[in-house]
């Protein structure tokens, strides 16, 4: 009768079962619903790849051929899909390369796991090979972190993990597992973590903050929205959306809140920051209320803060409280997350219409596209420009491809000209700026969202720091498109020196080898591009294509981005030339 | 804005790098901390640390938020001098024959308030506790006879207002 119930209760509860750690780390991937990694094995890991070997039906493993490569390949799978991106790497260089995707993960809140081996615990603190201590260098670029030491910590760490990863503002977790932890035997049982008692992800919204809000916003007479990422991380495009077409609010994005309204919406403004669109930068300074949805007011964004808005009460809607007050000073904050905030505040709402304010923009917009967007993109001068490229994909991809772009002029260019319909559509290193970011990162991204289209842009400097990711794509046959805007120069460095270092081009001429000979030899179908009447063939034969495919385009060499605020100056003081 | 000393007190989980996690705050802000302090707290398992430091109210609000946001810490809160109750303690060890030959060591130690913790034939050991000025100025009287060691501790505070973090953490887990 005893032993009758013991089982019952065991079945019931589901029972543990013993294996050892490395078998335990796979298991807990598969119950966080993980079937897609990223990593590169290495001897401190080595046990767990071989549970990899046994579990390959289950988890499929992408060799990237760098640890960053692998990194930002899970930040891009992250990006576009919601869920978490794992990366994984032995101990020592191969967790020391995963250092600046963390970095980057950490600033633009994705929620990545990485996984890294370590040596015995009983040779930690002796300096023994392939030794680094992975735990105090990701330290400020790490959401959390933890080094595993006994095998029988696995799944509860682990599921602290994902949880600490996803939840609330997300960002990078890094685990760090000894090897001989990864040896060790232990009942496994998984049980998802769902509470940290020192840990509060969303805060509590207060409902007193939300009318507070919207008085500011029924009585405003210029309201304008800059949103940001968290309405991506939320899922309250909706919500957004609603809120602008209700209030009548013209609204402008930042770099990372790309495609969280489509471009086409008629009260979308553009992008804000140092080379964004005119309006909305020159109006920031003239609104009444400026509401800040999702964003975190980088200096990129605000240029200088003793002159960004004075004019206007700020309403700010984040989920991390420590983001209120930190750069820019608000009347009104309303914490939660931006879904839920967002949904309280559209039901005390008024209709309002503010038709001389939108005026106003389109006014100013009128002089951008005069001077800066149509000569861009139906340029007189012979050689390509990067906008006309971008337009040209926009063409062909009917706006509803995944652009990831790299850092530089052709991030600007891209994120300025490239048409977006649905929400997650950008893929950027926004707050770190990591060039070599966006071919491993189209990858993951892809992998992410198999069904959408995902072209990779790229400067010829970025290409360089990752060019290594082509052998992943050629093993794993993610059919990424990639486009190289090669300016044979390191673009916006240079155009920084010819604006404020007088024309001394230090070190940014860049000598390039043949780049489509060296994407044949990794056997992706490649093709090159100089002359404009060329252009929208090459682009349509990419898109076509079922396989990935490379296309460089030769565009002008000294190309600018305009407009442009300059480092430390007002934003109503953007340049135009 | 003026800089004030403020009290930094912090209840977290025991954990390994959360103190690397925190320094880590102060240190990316060019901040100096004057003082640190960990030790067990009022609440099983919670862990209490103690940080004093110079920086302005703005900039304390920043850190606080900063460090609120760490994974592990469960409460911080920053208090000025006036606003809590702190102390901090000094040993001093000094030369046994000046206890006997000096006679105004026996009245400096009984004036100050301060201890005998051990004597031995070589030295005598004195402990002070109280503000950091009644410690320096002990030790601006005990200079010139000589002292072999000094060390002085972090500040331990407790604060006048109620912290209910017990409450706090009942709330967090439901
Ligand atoms: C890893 C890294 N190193 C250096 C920089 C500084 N940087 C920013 S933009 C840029 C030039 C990028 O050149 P390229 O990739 O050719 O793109 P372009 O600007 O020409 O489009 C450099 C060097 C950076 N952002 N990231």
């Amino acid at each position: 009768m005893e032993t009758l119930t013991k089982a019952k209760k065991k079945t019931k509860k589901e029972k543990a079962i013993k294996i050892n750690g490395a078998e335990a780390v796979v298991k807990s991937l598969l119950a966080e619903g993980i079937d897609l990694i990223y990593g590169y094995p290495g001897g401190a890991i080595m046990p767990v790849y071989d549970e990899f070997y046994k579990y390959q039906d289950k988890l499929h493993h992408v060799l990237t051929r760098h640890e960053q490569g692998a990194i930002h390949a899970a930040q891009g799978y992250a990006r576009v899909s919601g869920k978490v991106g794992v990366a994984i790497a032995t101990s020592g260089p191969g967790a020391t390369n995963l250092i600046t995707g963390m970095a980057d993960a950490q600033i633009d809140s994705t929620p990545v796991v990485c996984i890294t081996g370590q040596v015995g615990s009983n040779l930690l603190g002796t300096d023994a090979f392939q030794e680094t201590d992975i735990v105090s260098i990701s330290t400020p670029v790490t959401k959390w972190n933890y080094q595993i030491t006994k095998a029988s910590e696995i799944p509860e760490i682990l599921a602290k993990a994902f949880y600490i990863a996803k939840s609330g503002r997300p960002g990078p977790v890094l685990i760090d597992i000894t090897k001989d932890a990864q040896f060790g035997e232990l009942d496994f049982e998984y049980k998802k973590c769902e509470k940290i008692r020192s840990y509060n992800p969303v805060p509590k919204m207060d409902k007193a903050q939300v009318k507070a809000a919207a008085e500011l916003i029924n009585k405003a007479k210029k309201p304008f929205i800059i949103f940001g990422q968290g309405v991506i991380l939320a899922n309250a495009e909706e919500e957004l959306r609603e809120l602008i077409e209700k209030a009548d609010i013209p609204a402008a994005s930042t770099l990372l809140g790309l495609s969280a309204l489509p471009t086409e919406h008629e009260f979308n403004m553009g992008m804000v920051g140092m080379h964004g669109h005119y309006a909305p930068n020159v109006l920031t300074n003239e609104c009444d209320v400026l509401i800040a949805i999702g964003m975190r007011f980088d200096d990129r964004v605000t240029g200088n803060l003793e002159t960004y808005a004075k004019q206007a009460k700020v309403v700010h809607f984040d989920i991390d409280p420590s983001e209120i007050d930190k750069n820019v000073k608000t009347d009104v904050a309303v914490l939660g997350t931006v879904k839920e905030t967002l949904v309280a505040l559209n039901t005390i709402i008024n209709q309002n219409i503010n038709q001389k304010w939108h005026q106003e923009f389109k006014d100013l917009h009128q002089i951008e596209y005069k001077e800066i967007i149509h000569p861009e993109i139906n340029p007189t001068k012979e050689k390509l420009t990067m906008g006309e490229v971008i337009n040209a994909i926009n063409n062909e991809t009917n706006g509803e491809a995944i652009i990831v772009s790299d850092v530089g002029q052709n991030q600007m260019f891209a994120s300025r000209y490239a048409n977006f319909k649905q929400s997650k559509s950008v893929v950027t290193s926004g707050g770190l700026g990591t060039m070599g970011f966006s071919l491993p990162a189209s990858i993951g991204a892809k992998l992410g969202a198999p069904s959408r289209e995902v072209v990779a842009i790229i400067g010829d400097g970025g290409f360089q720091m990752t060019i290594q990711e082509l052998g992943t794509i050629m093993q794993t046959k993610v059919p990424v498109k990639i486009v190289v805007l090669n300016n044979e120069f390191l673009g916006m460095v240079r155009q920084w020196q010819e604006m404020f270092f007088d024309r001394r081009y230090a070190s940014t001429v860049m000598t390039n080898p043949e780049f489509t000979a060296i994407v044949e030899g990794y056997g992706i179908k490649a093709k090159k591009v100089s002359k404009r009447e060329n252009l929208s063939a090459a682009v349509s034969e990419m898109i076509a294509s079922k396989d990935s495919f490379f296309l460089e385009v030769i565009v002008e060499k000294e190309g600018n981005v305009f407009p442009m605020i300059p480092t430390g100056a007002t934003v109503s003081d953007i340049r135009l030339k | 804005m003026k800089k004030e000393i403020y009290t930094i007190s912090i209840y977290t989980e025991n954990n390994l790098g959360l103190l690397n996690r925190i320094s880590s705050i102060f240190l990316k802000r060019h901040i100096n901390i004057e003082s640190l302090t960990a030790s067990s707290s009022e609440i099983e398992n919670v862990t209490r640390l103690i940080i004093v430091a110079s920086l302005t109210e703005e900039s304390v609000k920043k850190v606080i938020g900063q460090i609120e946001k760490q994974i592990e810490v469960i409460k911080a809160y920053y208090h000025t001098n006036e606003e809590s109750i702190y102390i901090q303690s000094a040993l001093f060890k000094i030369k046994s024959n000046l206890l006997f030959d000096e006679r105004q060591i026996q009245n400096i130690i009984k004036n100050s308030n301060a201890q005998i913790v051990t004597v031995s034939p070589e030295f005598f050991v004195i402990e002070k506790s109280g503000r950091k000025e009644e410690i320096e100025a002990l030790y601006d009287e005990l200079l010139p006879f000589g002292i072999m060691q000094f060390v002085r501790s972090g500040r331990i505070s407790v604060t006048k207002e109620e912290m209910k973090i017990s409450e706090l953490l009942k709330k967090q887990l439901n």
